[in-house]
C-alpha cells in the first residue's frame, strides 16, 4: 500500500493561500473538501514552500504561521525557515 | 555590517538545550523516581528530536493569536443569537455530549502531561509535555466558555463536572484517562500521546468540528479547530516518542507493542460515542463513521504502521476486529442510549425514514439485516404508546465500563461475553481485547469503579432510578428522555415559529 502524506487545513481566508501553494507545488495532490476543512493528500510527501505562500499572500510569511490553521497531518514532519514538509521517505 | 540571523533549527537548539542540569544535592534517581519502573531503557536523552521547533516565545505568540480569533467569534455568536441558527434543536445534544463526555478529559490530559512534564528525565520531552499540558488546559477553558452560551438555553449542561464523576456512561471516558494517568510516564505518553493523539484523535475532532460547521454551530467549529491546531503538534509529539523509545533500546519493543495494543483497543471503545454522534445525532450528516474510519484509521493508520514496521512494531493486535466493528458500533451504541434515555443527560430519538434510508445506504452489509428492523419495531411500539425503556441495570465490561451491548466477532446476533477469574472473583468483559487488558493487569482493573456495581452496593443515592438520577443531579423531565416532548424542543419550536412570523 502506498503511504499517504496528508495535511488538513481550515477552510478560511488565512488558509486559502497556503492551500493554493500546496496544490501548485505538489503534483498529484488530492483534495477532500469537508465542511469547514480541506484535507490534502499525496503519495509519500507533501510540502508547503514559504516562497510560494508569500507570492500569493503578498507579504512575508513564516512557515510556523501554519500553526494557526493546521488541523491535522500525517507523515514525519520536517520544518525549517523555508518549508514545512510531511513525508514518509527516509 | 548586517548581523546574520540564526536559522530556525539553530534558534531552537539555543532556546531549548543546555537548560537542564545534573542534580547534586539529591541523586537523579530520587529527583525522577517514576521513569524507570516500567522497564523502558533510555541510553541517551539528548537524542530526542522535536520536529516542531517551537520555542516558548513563538508558542505564546501563536497561542495568543488563536485565542484572539476564537473569542472574537464566540462574542459574535452570542451577540447574533447564533443558537437560534443551528440546523435543528436536536443538534444541541451533540454539544452536550461533547461537554460532558470529552471536555473533562481535556482537563485529565492537562494533568497527565503536567505529570510527564515533571517526571521525564530528558529536557526535550519535558518541554514538549509542558506545552501540551498548557494546551489541554486551554482546551477545556475554551470549551466551557463556548458551551456556557448554550447552557443559557438548553438543558443537560450545567452539572457537567458533577456528572462526569458519577454518571454511568461518562465513566467510560473517565476511566480511560484514569487508567492512563495512573500508569507510568512512558505508558501515559504511548497511551495519550501516541495511541490517542496520533492514531485516533482525527476520528474525534474532525467529525465533531466538521459536523458543527455543517450544522450552523459557528462557535464549536471555532473552538474545535482552534484546539485541533494544537493537536497536530501533539500528534508529532506522539510519533516522536514512539520512535525515540524504539530507537533507544531493543528491549523497549515488546513493552511498547503491548501498550500500543492496549491503548488502541481502549481508544477505539471510547470513540464509539463519536460513531454514534456522527451516524445518529447530527441533523445534517458529514460522513458516516465507517467512512471516517476508512480515511483516518485504515488509510492514515496504515501509512503510519508501515513506517514503524522498520522498528519491528506491528499494527495493533485487534485492528482488524475494530475495522469489522466500524459497521456495527454506532447502531449498537445509539440503541443503548435509546433504551436508557431516562438515565441520560441528553435527548434521544428514533431515526426517521429519511435517516434510516441514509443508514441503509452507508451500511449496505449490516444495517438492513441487523439494525433497521429493530428501529422499525421500536417506532411501531412508540406509535402504539409502548415506547421501549429498558429498566434493568446493564452488566458492564470490567475494562472499558461500557454496557455489554456488543456482539460476537463471528455473529452480530449474539452478545459477546468473556470472563476471567482473579483472586476467587469472576470479572466480565465485552470483548477479547478488553479481557486481554484485564488479564495483563488484574490488580489494577479489579479496583475499577463500575457505576452499576456502585448502585447495587448502595453508593449512588439509593436503590431506585429516581434516587440515582437525583444523585447524578439530573433534572428529570428536562435533561433526560426523548427530544420530542422535551423543553428543548418546545424552545426550538418557539424560535422557529417566531422566525416564520417575522418573515410573513
Amino acid at each position: 500500500m502506498t503511504q499517504v502524506a496528508s495535511l488538513t487545513l481550515q477552510h478560511n481566508d488565512d488558509a486559502r493561500p497556503i492551500i493554493e501553494a500546496i496544490l501548485a507545488d505538489n503534483d498529484g495532490a488530492r483534495v477532500l473538501s469537508m465542511p469547514g476543512a480541506v484535507k490534502i493528500d499525496r503519495d509519500m510527501e507533501l510540502v508547503v514552500n514559504r516562497a510560494s505562500v508569500e507570492a500569493r499572500l503578498g507579504r512575508v510569511w513564516d512557515p510556523q504561521e501554519i500553526h494557526l490553521v493546521l488541523i491535522s497531518m500525517a507523515g514525519n514532519l520536517d520544518e525549517d525557515d523555508d518549508a514545512f514538509k510531511v513525508s514518509w521517505k527516509h | 555590517m548586517t548581523v546574520k540571523k540564526l536559522g530556525l533549527k539553530q534558534r531552537y537548539a539555543h532556546m531549548t538545550r543546555g537548560l537542564d542540569w545534573e542534580t547534586t544535592y539529591q541523586p537523579m534517581d530520587k529527583v525522577f523516581p517514576y521513569d524507570s519502573f516500567e522497564g523502558i531503557k533510555i541510553k541517551d536523552w539528548s537524542a530526542w528530536e522535536d520536529p516542531f521547533r517551537l520555542t516558548m516565545d513563538a508558542y505564546w505568540k501563536f497561542q495568543a493569536e488563536k485565542e484572539r480569533k476564537l473569542y472574537a467569534v464566540l462574542d459574535a455568536f452570542a451577540q447574533s443569537n447564533g443558537q437560534t441558527k443551528i440546523s435543528d434543536g436536536r443538534y444541541a445534544n451533540v454539544v452536550k455530549l461533547f461537554l460532558t463526555g470529552i471536555s473533562p478529559e481535556e482537563y485529565q490530559a492537562h494533568r497527565g502531561f503536567a505529570f510527564v512534564g515533571r517526571h521525564m528525565r530528558g529536557v526535550g520531552p519535558r518541554v514538549a509535555a509542558q506545552m501540551q499540558s498548557l494546551d489541554e488546559l486551554r482546551h477545556i477553558q475554551t470549551q466551557i466558555h463556548t458551551i456556557s452560551h448554550y447552557n443559557k438555553f438548553f438543558d443537560g449542561i450545567s452539572e457537567f463536572p458533577h456528572m462526569h464523576d458519577r454518571v454511568w456512561y461518562l465513566s467510560v471516558p473517565k476511566s480511560f484517562f484514569d487508567d492512563a494517568r495512573t500508569a507510568g510516564p512512558f505508558e501515559y505518553m504511548i497511551a495519550i500521546g501516541f495511541a490517542f493523539e496520533y492514531v485516533l484523535t482525527n476520528l474525534l475532532f474532525v467529525p465533531f468540528m466538521s459536523g458543527a460547521a455543517y450544522n450552523g454551530d459557528m462557535s464549536t467549529v471555532t473552538f474545535g479547530f482552534s484546539a485541533q491546531s494544537d493537536e497536530s503538534r501533539h500528534m508529532t509529539l506522539g510519533i516522536e516518542v514512539i520512535k525515540f523509545l524504539l530507537e533507544q533500546h531493543p528491549d523497549n519493543l515488546p513493552i511498547v507493542q503491548k501498550w500500543v495494543d492496549k491503548w488502541f483497543w481502549r481508544g477505539h471503545k471510547v470513540l464509539g460515542i463519536v460513531a454514534m454522534m456522527m451516524d445518529y445525532m447530527l441533523p445534517k450528516k458529514v460522513m458516516s463513521w465507517r467512512e471516517a474510519w476508512d480515511i483516518y484509521f485504515t488509510e492514515a493508520g496504515g501509512s503510519l504502521f508501515q513506517d514503524l514496521a522498520r522498528y519491528g512494531l506491528r499494527p495493533p493486535k485487534y485492528a482488524e476486529q475494530a475495522t469489522f466493528e466500524a459497521d456495527h458500533v454506532s447502531h449498537q451504541n445509539w440503541a443503548v442510549f435509546y433504551q436508557y434515555t431516562h438515565a441520560a443527560a441528553f435527548h434521544t430519538w428514533a431515526p426517521d425514514r429519511e435517516h434510516l434510508d441514509w443508514l441503509s445506504e452507508k451500511y449496505p452489509t449490516t444495517f438492513d439485516k441487523y439494525y433497521r428492523p429493530r428501529w422499525e419495531m421500536w417506532a411501531e411500539m412508540a406509535k402504539s404508546g409502548k415506547r421501549f425503556y429498558n429498566m434493568a441495570l446493564p452488566q458492564l465490561c470490567q475494562t472499558c465500563q461500557i454496557p455489554m451491548a456488543y456482539t460476537e466477532p463471528s455473529d452480530p446476533t449474539t452478545t459477546c461475553f468473556r470472563h476471567s477469574k482473579f483472586r476467587g472473583e469472576t470479572y466480565h468483559f465485552c470483548s477479547d481485547g478488553c479481557k486481554d487488558i484485564f488479564d495483563d493487569e488484574p490488580e489494577k482493573f479489579a479496583q475499577a469503579w463500575l457505576p452499576v456495581h456502585q448502585i447495587f452496593q448502595g453508593n449512588c443515592g439509593g436503590a431506585t432510578v429516581p434516587d440515582v438520577l437525583k444523585y447524578y443531579r439530573m433534572n428529570v423531565g428536562a435533561d433526560n428522555m426523548d427530544y420530542v416532548g422535551s423543553p428543548d424542543e418546545a424552545l426550538w419550536n418557539s424560535w422557529q415559529a417566531g422566525a416564520i412570523k417575522a418573515a410573513e
